[in-house]
């Protein structure tokens, strides 16, 4: 358990993290939304102790992590990208980590294994690409077998196979009764890992909410559908009190309806759908819009891109 | 979709207190694991070596000739005069253990691991001053030896037997250890690599320029305090008035040492890493 309470950080007049309190709870995934620049970094550096914080107070477990007398048993966490020395092997980066506290070398080896770099664990960190550092990483974290997992930008570098093993790892680690904590710039992504949300913007609290919650409140139900009879779905529809909006390839952009009730609404109509689509780029457009007034860097007079 | 899952990675049970005699281990491991480092090492044993035996070799093609040439020549210091190269090489890898650390991120990962922060600190030191008296303290004894047969030629060559040959080796090694302990000091204190190794050439070399601005009768009081002075005298046999006694002067130079080291771990303490 994670538990911050008026956690503030200035870098002289700059405000990285301002009065930001929130509780993360062991058993699920806990996603640490937010646009890049709005303070998550700096956020997880002060629960580790890394950075102190000027006003304000975070514990891990009840206590300030510094004052644990095992930490890497309370704590283990990915770092920003390439903490690690670029002239050291794999091995003897962990292996120097775990002599801190007298991990035996036999759990290095099984962390090694566990996130699939025994066939590279004695080469240079440095020649690792991207995704191979974050293995490391992950690694590293998990080598005091740990009640808490903190993660910054864990999927950053990885391909579709490595994000879909962090998703189960992270999931599996929550299962287990450990308390996980994920940072990531992309609402997509937390939305299908995570199952409590904290938003943040300009190191302000936004939102702290279960994912569902936060779609549903974030998202008012757009759908996609296509149809062999246009018109006459959409007059129903609108009967319905939805919004509907044509597109240009006679698709309906449907707000105020679920897909399953678009679709049992066809139904009964006798109209045949040809698509019907939960619109999930709208997911990634309402992060925008809630975090836009938070955005620390914004070209002027754009609109947030649609994607 | 189908997940592939994770292989499940066994619960790990047993203490894991963070301890100094643990994380000495630790940054003895990181030492000896970069080669960097480890080749650094190796160099500053070849320099006491071999430019000893290249100045001795020197020597001998030059004896000294008038009288008080040959009363003040000392062949411990001819056959160790590869210490004053070999103290750049030993002094910039101690400040490199930890800027080294600042440059690539991996001091986050070492403070995350350790969150006291002075064991790492302290760590580094005991495991870097036993890794050079380990190799110096060969080394020099080497030198001794290999520029003392040079020397014989000339019959201008010394024994361990002599007094204060055998504390003159052996501080050169001490010396060593204690320049690598300031370099580590400011690396720690400035954290980066270009500041603490400009430091560190400044500290050993520009007092003694400095202080040649004054009137003798002050710089002579003056110059066997400087660092570089004072440390080196554990090897003077041949003492000029102006230098402190050998044990006094190396003790001067722990104390700069130490105050460095904890001035290091004040802000070590204090500061966001």
């Amino acid at each position: 358990m994670i538990e911050a309470r008026g956690l503030t950080k200035r870098y002289g007049d700059k405000v990285a993290v301002d009065d930001l309190s929130f509780t993360v709870q062991p058993g699920r995934v806990t996603g640490f939304l937010g646009p890049n620049g709005a303070g998550k970094s700096t956020t997880m550096r002060m629960i580790l102790g890394l950075d102190a914080p000027t006003r304000g107070s975070v514990t891990v477990n009840g206590r300030p992590y510094r004052q644990h007398a095992a930490p890497l048993r309370e704590v283990g966490a990915l770092l920003e990208a390439r903490s690690v020395h670029p002239g050291r092997s794999a091995y003897h980066h962990l292996l120097a980590l775990a002599q801190t506290c007298g991990i035996r070398r036999s759990r290095v080896d099984e962390v090694i294994d566990a996130v699939g770099l025994r066939a590279v664990a004695r080469r240079r960190a440095g020649g690792f690409s991207l995704g191979m550092g974050q293995r490391l990483g992950i690694a590293a974290a998990q080598l005091g077998d740990p009640h808490t997992v903190i993660l910054d930008e864990p999927v950053n570098g990885l391909d579709t196979e490595g994000i879909r093993w962090i998703r189960s790892l992270l999931r599996g680690l929550a299962a287990e009764g450990k308390t996980v904590f994920v940072s990531s710039h992309l609402m997509n992504e937390m939305a299908l890992t995570a199952q409590h949300l904290i938003v943040i913007g300009r190191g302000r609290l936004i939102a702290d909410t279960g994912v569902e919650e936060f779609i549903a409140g974030a998202v008012r139900g757009a759908v996609r559908v296509r149809s062999t009879d246009p018109d006459a779905l959409a007059a129903l529809l609108r009967s319905r009190a939805a919004e509907v909006s044509r597109d240009r390839d006679s698709a309906l952009t449907v707000s105020g309806l679920t897909t399953d009730q678009v679709g049992r609404a066809a139904g009964a109509a006798g109209i045949t759908l040809l698509e019907l689509t939960a619109l999930q780029a709208s997911l990634e457009e309402a992060f925008i819009d809630m975090t836009s007034d938070a955005v620390e860097f914004r070209a002027p007079n754009t609109a947030p891109a649609k994607g | 979709m189908i997940e592939p899952t994770a292989p499940a990675l066994p619960a790990y049970r047993g203490d894991q207190r963070v301890t100094q005699v643990r994380v000495i281990r630790s940054e003895w491991t990181k030492l000896r694991t970069l080669p960097s480092s480890a080749w650094s090492l190796l160099a500053a044993a070849v320099l006491i070596v071999g430019f000893g035996a290249l100045y001795s070799g020197v020597r001998v093609t030059r004896p000294p000739q008038d009288p008080a040439a040959i009363a003040s020549f000392d062949p411990t210091a001819v056959s160790l005069s590869g210490l004053q190269l070999a103290q750049l090489a030993i002094g910039v890898l101690g400040a490199l253990l930890i800027t080294g650390e600042y440059a690539t991120g991996m001091i986050r990962t070492s403070f995350a691991a350790v969150p006291h922060r002075l064991p790492v600190l302290w760590g580094k030191a005991i495991g870097y001053a036993l890794a050079v008296l380990a190799l110096s303290v060969p080394a020099t004894f080497a030198a001794f030896l290999v520029g003392q047969s040079i020397l014989s030629s000339e019959h201008l060559d010394t024994t361990l037997g002599q007094p204060g040959v055998a504390r003159a080796v052996l501080g050169g090694a001490l010396y060593l250890a204690a320049v690598g302990l300031l370099g580590l000091g400011l690396g720690a204190l400035l954290r980066g690599t270009a500041a603490a190794v400009g430091a560190l050439f400044g500290l050993l070399f520009a007092p003694q320029i400095l202080v040649g601005f004054l009137p003798s009768t002050w710089s002579d009081h003056v110059y066997g305090y400087l660092p570089a002075p004072a440390g080196i005298a554990i090897t003077n046999l041949r003492p000029d008035p102006t230098s402190l006694a050998p044990w006094t002067g190396f003790g001067v130079f722990c104390l700069y040492t130490a105050i460095l080291l904890a001035l290091a771990a004040w802000r070590l303490r204090r500061q966001d890493a």
